[in-house]
C-alpha cells in the first residue's frame, strides 16, 4: 500500500494548498531554526555541560522516566476502563480526565497545590504520614505525570477503540480467563499503541514547566528540571538559556521521531480499519 | 450430552429456544439481522440476554429469571467460536494459536505444543505452524483458526459463517475440512448458504425477526419449506395463505389450486397453509391462458435476470424460470404485464 | 479607570499630535517599568498625565531583565526604570541610554510569613533553623542576589527548599501556606496586604537594593521623558514611593 501511494500520480490536493502548507511549517519550523541561529556556538559546550545545566537534564530524564512509568502502570488501566468498560458517567470521566490537554499548566499546579500542598485536600493526611511533597522531586514527578497522563490514555483508548474487542472474546471462547487474556492478548495488541503512548508522555513530561514552577518550586538537583533552568538563565545569561534551549529542542526531535518515525504499518494496533481485517498491525510486520 | 437454550433480549426483539443433540450439528440460517449473532453470542456468554436458560452437558451456562441469577463466563463454558475472520493472535506464530486454547485450560507449554501440532496436522496446515498470522493466506489462516479451535476441546464448537470471507477457492477445500472434523461433534452452525446447511448440518432452523420459524431435518425444510426464506433458500416459489380444499387463497383473491401433500386437508379447513411450486414449472404467457388444471395470474415483470442457461422472470413476488429464446419471442421488458402460467399437479399444498 | 483614562488621552493625543516625532511636550509617553514599581508608577503616570494635558503615559510593567532584553531588541520606549542596577548598567554598556541614570529609591529584604506566623520566625537566624521551609528568589535575579549576599555576610547558610525566578513566586508559596516563610521585599509584602505578615529583621540593611531610571537613546520625546523622570525622583514621586514602601534614594 505505502508503494502504491509513492507511484501514485495523482494526489487530489490544489496547488494553492500547498502555499498555505509551506506558511504553516514555517510557522512551526522557523522559531525552532532561529534558536538554531542564535546559538553562541564558541560558548556551546562549556553552557550545555555546566553543573547547573548537567544537574538539570538528568534531574528532567529522571522525572520524565518516572512520571512515564506512572503513567504507564496508571494509564493502561484507565484507557482500558474507558475504552472497554460500562458504567455510569463514562463519558464524562473520559473528558475530565483528558481536561490537562487543554488546561494551562499553571492551573494544573494549582490545582496539586490544593491538592498535595500542605493547606490541600490531601496535605493533612499526608502530613501524618510523614510525606512531603511540596518543594520535593516527587511533586515535580506528580505535575508531569498530570499533564502527560491524557497523551498515554488519548493514544491507547484510540487504538482500544479501533482494534475492537474481537480478539479478546475469541480468547475467552477458548478458555482464557480474564487475566490471561489481559497478558496474552490485550497487552501484547495494545503494545505499540502503548509504545508511542508512553514516548509521548514522556515527551510531555520532559517540556512540563508551568505546574512543576507553580506547584513543586525550583532547586537545583531536587526540582530544578530543563525548563525551568532554562527559564532562570534567561535572567542573566541568554546565550546559555538558548543552547539549553536547543538540547531541549533535540532530544524533543529525537523523541517525536521515536514515536512517529517508524513504518505505517506497526504505528498503532488502531491504525488498521475495516471490517475483514485479520490482524490489527499486519502490514509493516513489525509488531514486537 | 444435549444442549438446551431458550432465552429472550427484549432490546432486539429476541425470543429463541433450540437444542442441539449428542453429536448433532444445526445449521442457523436467516436473513441479515435475524438474531443469529445475538444467538451465538448468548450461547458463548459474550452477552447476556434478559432471561432464559441454557444447559450443556447437564451443566448450566446460565439461568437468567427474576429469581435466578446464574451466569457462567465465556472462559468456563467450553463453546468455542470460530468466526467469519478467522483472529488469529497476530502476534503469535500458527502453533502459539493453536496451543493457546490448551494453554490457557493449565497445560504446560510442551504438551500444548504437541496437542497443537496434532490439530495442525489434522487441519493440514502443519507445515504453517513457524508463521505469523501475517504471512497466512485467508484460507490457511481459517484452517489455522479451525485447528485453534478444535485444539481447545470444545463441548459446542460454535461456527459462524466460517467460510464466508473464503474466496471460491479455498471454500470447497475447507467445507471438506469442516464435514470431516464436524462428524460426530456437537455443533451450530450460522450460515448463509445452503450448502453448507446440506452438507454440514443434520438439521436447520431458520430464524426470521428474532424467531426460529421453522426447524427440521435439512432435506426436509429444503424440500417441503415453511418459510419464505426457506423457500428462498431452496430456490422455490412460496405462497402463503389459508387451505381450500383444493389449494390455498393467497392475497389479493388469488386462488392456487395444487397437489394437496396432507390427505387430510382435502376438507378445507380453511388452516393456514402454502403453495409451493419451482420456477421452471411456471411459463409465461401474453395472454390469459384459461384451462383446468392450471393457474394463472396476472403480473407485472419487475426484474429479469440471467439464471444458469435461463432467464429468471420476477413477477408479482413470484419467479419464473424460460429460456432466452422464449424471453426474445415474448419481447418481456420489466413493467410489462403477462401471465403466469402452472400446472396445478406442479403445485405443493400443506398446512403450516 | 486609569486604562478608560488613558485611551481618552490617547486619542485626544493622537487627534492632535498627527507625527509622532515632535518634542513639545505632549503626545504618548512609554515607560518600561519593573514590577515592583506596579502600584506606585501607574499612580506617578495618573498624575503626569493630569499635570501636562494632552500626554498619554503607558506603562508596561514586567521583570527588570525582560525590559532589557526587549529593549535590546528594539522595544520602543522611552523610559526605563529598572529594580537594579545590572540591568540598567547592560544598556548602558550597549550606548541604549541618554545621559546617566538616576537612582530614585531603594528597597529592602524582609521576611514575609503566612498568616500566624505557624513556624514561629522572629529573625533573621530562625530562617537557618532545620525543617523551616524557606523559599527565596534565585541567586540570578536581584532579590536572589541580595538574600545571597546578607546570607553571606552572617554566615547563616540559608538552605531554601526552592529559589524561585520571581518575587512574586516567592510570595505566592507563603500566601498558600507551602513555605514557613520567604524573603522578599518589604514593598512587595506592602502590597500583599494581610494575606502575609512581615517579620522586620536589622541585617537587611546590609544588602540594599537600588532602583535607577533613565531616558532611552531611542526615545523621541526625550523633553516629556525627561519631565517625567523629574516627577519621579522629585518630592512627589518620593511620597508616593515611600507610601509603596520603598526607601529613599541613598546615592
Amino acid at each position: 500500500m505505502r508503494g502504491m501511494k509513492a507511484r501514485a500520480a495523482y494526489t487530489g490536493v490544489p496547488g494553492w494548498l500547498y502555499a498555505l502548507a509551506v506558511v504553516a511549517a514555517l510557522v512551526v519550523v522557523l522559531p525552532l531554526l532561529a534558536i538554531v541561529a542564535r546559538v553562541n556556538w564558541a560558548n556551546f559546550l562549556p553552557m550545555v555541560t555546566s553543573e547547573p545545566a548537567l544537574s538539570a537534564l538528568g534531574l528532567s530524564l529522571r522525572t520524565s522516566a518516572a512520571s512515564t512509568a506512572l503513567c504507564i502502570v496508571l494509564g493502561v488501566p484507565l484507557a482500558l476502563v474507558l475504552a472497554r468498560g460500562r458504567f455510569p458517567l463514562q463519558g464524562l470521566l473520559r473528558s475530565l480526565v483528558l481536561l490537562p490537554l487543554v488546561l494551562p499548566p499553571v492551573v494544573g499546579g494549582i490545582a496539586l497545590l490544593y491538592t498535595f500542598g500542605r493547606q490541600g485536600l490531601l496535605g493533612g493526611a499526608l502530613e501524618v504520614l510523614g510525606l512531603q511533597i511540596a518543594f520535593s522531586t516527587t511533586a515535580v514527578v506528580l505535575a508531569q505525570t498530570f499533564v502527560a497522563l491524557p497523551f498515554l490514555v488519548v493514544s491507547l483508548e484510540g487504538a482500544l477503540r479501533t482494534g475492537g474487542s474481537r480478539y479478546e472474546a475469541v480468547a475467552a471462547t477458548l478458555g482464557a480467563p480474564p487475566r490471561v487474556v489481559f497478558r496474552r492478548v490485550t497487552l501484547p495488541l495494545i503494545l505499540p499503541g502503548l509504545a508511542s503512548g508512553a514516548v509521548l508522555a514522556f515527551a510531555r513530561s520532559l517540556g512540563e514547566f508551568g505546574a512543576t514552577l507553580t506547584f513543586a518550586g525550583s532547586l537545583q538537583g531536587v526540582t530544578r528540571t530543563l525548563p525551568l533552568e532554562i527559564y532562570l538563565q534567561r535572567e542573566t545569561d541568554p546565550d546559555a538559556a538558548v543552547a539549553l534551549s536547543l538540547v531541549l529542542v533535540a532530544v524533543a526531535v529525537a523523541v517525536v521521531a521515536l514515536a512517529y518515525g517508524r513504518p505505517a504499518g506497526g504505528r498503532t494496533a488502531g491504525q488498521v480499519s475495516g471490517k475483514r481485517t485479520t490482524a490489527p498491525a499486519p502490514a509493516g510486520g513489525n509488531v514486537p | 450430552m444435549t444442549f438446551s437454550f431458550q432465552a429472550a433480549v427484549a432490546g432486539r426483539g429476541f425470543d429463541v429456544a433450540l437444542t442441539v443433540g449428542p453429536e448433532e450439528t444445526l445449521a442457523v440460517m436467516g436473513p441479515n439481522g435475524a438474531g443469529k449473532s445475538t444467538l451465538l453470542a448468548s450461547i458463548a456468554g459474550l452477552l447476556k440476554p434478559d432471561s432464559g436458560r441454557a444447559e450443556l452437558d447437564g451443566r448450566t451456562l446460565f439461568h437468567l429469571d427474576p429469581k435466578q441469577h446464574a451466569w457462567v463466563p465465556p472462559h468456563h463454558r467450553g463453546t468455542v467460536l470460530l468466526a467469519q475472520e478467522p483472529l488469529l493472535f497476530p502476534h503469535l506464530t500458527a502453533l502459539e494459536n493453536v496451543a493457546f486454547g490448551p494453554r490457557s485450560g493449565g497445560t504446560p507449554k510442551h504438551l500444548a505444543n504437541s496437542r497443537a501440532m496434532h490439530w495442525l496436522a489434522e487441519v493440514e496446515a502443519a507445515d504453517l505452524a513457524d508463521r505469523r498470522p501475517a504471512e497466512l493466506s485467508g484460507g490457511q489462516a481459517q484452517r489455522v483458526a479451525v485447528a485453534r479451535a478444535l485444539a481447545a476441546d470444545p463441548a459446542l464448537l460454535l461456527l459462524d459463517e466460517p467460510l464466508a470471507a473464503l474466496d471460491i477457492h479455498s471454500a470447497p477445500l475447507l467445507r471438506r475440512l469442516l464435514k470431516r472434523v464436524l462428524a460426530g461433534r456437537q455443533a451450530i452452525i450460522v450460515t448463509h448458504d445452503v450448502l453448507d446447511a446440506l452438507m454440514l448440518a443434520d438439521r436447520v432452523a431458520v430464524l426470521e425477526g428474532g424467531r426460529i420459524v421453522e426447524a427440521g431435518p435439512t432435506r426436509t425444510v429444503l424440500e417441503r419449506p415453511r418459510s419464505s426464506f426457506a423457500a428462498g433458500l431452496a430456490g422455490l416459489n412460496f405462497v402463503p395463505g389459508t387451505m381450500t380444499g383444493t389449494g390455498i387463497r393467497a392475497g389479493r383473491g388469488r386462488e392456487i389450486s395444487g397437489h394437496l401433500e396432507e390427505p387430510g386437508d382435502a376438507g378445507g379447513n380453511n388452516r393456514p397453509g402454502v403453495a409451493v411450486f419451482p420456477p421452471s414449472a411456471v411459463s409465461v404467457f401474453l395472454t390469459d391462458a384459461h384451462g383446468s388444471p392450471r393457474n394463472s395470474f396476472p403480473v407485472s415483470i419487475t426484474d429479469l435476470e440471467p439464471h444458469g442457461d435461463l432467464i429468471r422472470v420476477r413477477a408479482g413476488g413470484l419467479a419464473a424460470d424460460i429460456t432466452p429464446a422464449a424471453s426474445a419471442d415474448l419481447g418481456l421488458v420489466p413493467g410489462m404485464t403477462v401471465h403466469f402460467v402452472v400446472k396445478a399437479a406442479a403445485v405443493s399444498v400443506y398446512g403450516t | 479607570m486609569l486604562a478608560a483614562a488613558a485611551l481618552t488621552l490617547g486619542l485626544a493625543g493622537c487627534a492632535g499630535n498627527a507625527s509622532p516625532g515632535d518634542d513639545t511636550g505632549e503626545g504618548t509617553l512609554t515607560v518600561f517599568a519593573a514590577a515592583s514599581l506596579t502600584s506606585s508608577f501607574s499612580e506617578l503616570a495618573e498624575m503626569f498625565e493630569a499635570q501636562h494635558p494632552g500626554t498619554d503615559v503607558t506603562v508596561s510593567f514586567a521583570g527588570s531583565s525582560d525590559l532589557a532584553t526587549q529593549i535590546s531588541q528594539g522595544a520602543p520606549a522611552d523610559v526605563f526604570a529598572s529594580a537594579d542596577t545590572r540591568n540598567m548598567d547592560k544598556l548602558g554598556d550597549a550606548g541604549l541610554l541618554q545621559g546617566e541614570p538616576r537612582i530614585f529609591a531603594t528597597n529592602t529584604l524582609a521576611i514575609a510569613v503566612p498568616t500566624g506566623n505557624p513556624a514561629g520566625i522572629n529573625s533573621f537566624a530562625d530562617l537557618a533553623r532545620a525543617g523551616t521551609r524557606l523559599v527565596t528568589c534565585a541567586r540570578q535575579v536581584p532579590c536572589g542576589a541580595a538574600a545571597a549576599a546578607l546570607s553571606q555576610q552572617h554566615g547563616t547558610g540559608l538552605s531554601p527548599v526552592s529559589e524561585e525566578n520571581s518575587v512574586t513566586d516567592v510570595l505566592g508559596k507563603v500566601i498558600s501556606g507551602e513555605a514557613d516563610a520567604g524573603l522578599v521585599y518589604v514593598t512587595d509584602v506592602r502590597s500583599a496586604g494581610d494575606r502575609v505578615e512581615s517579620v522586620p529583621f536589622p541585617e537587611a540593611a546590609g544588602a540594599v537594593n537600588t532602583y535607577p531610571i533613565a531616558v532611552l537613546a531611542g526615545s523621541r520625546n526625550t523633553t516629556t521623558a525627561g519631565a517625567f523622570m523629574d516627577l519621579v525622583a522629585g518630592p512627589e514621586g518620593r511620597q508616593v514611593l515611600a507610601q509603596a514602601g520603598f526607601g529613599p534614594a541613598t546615592q
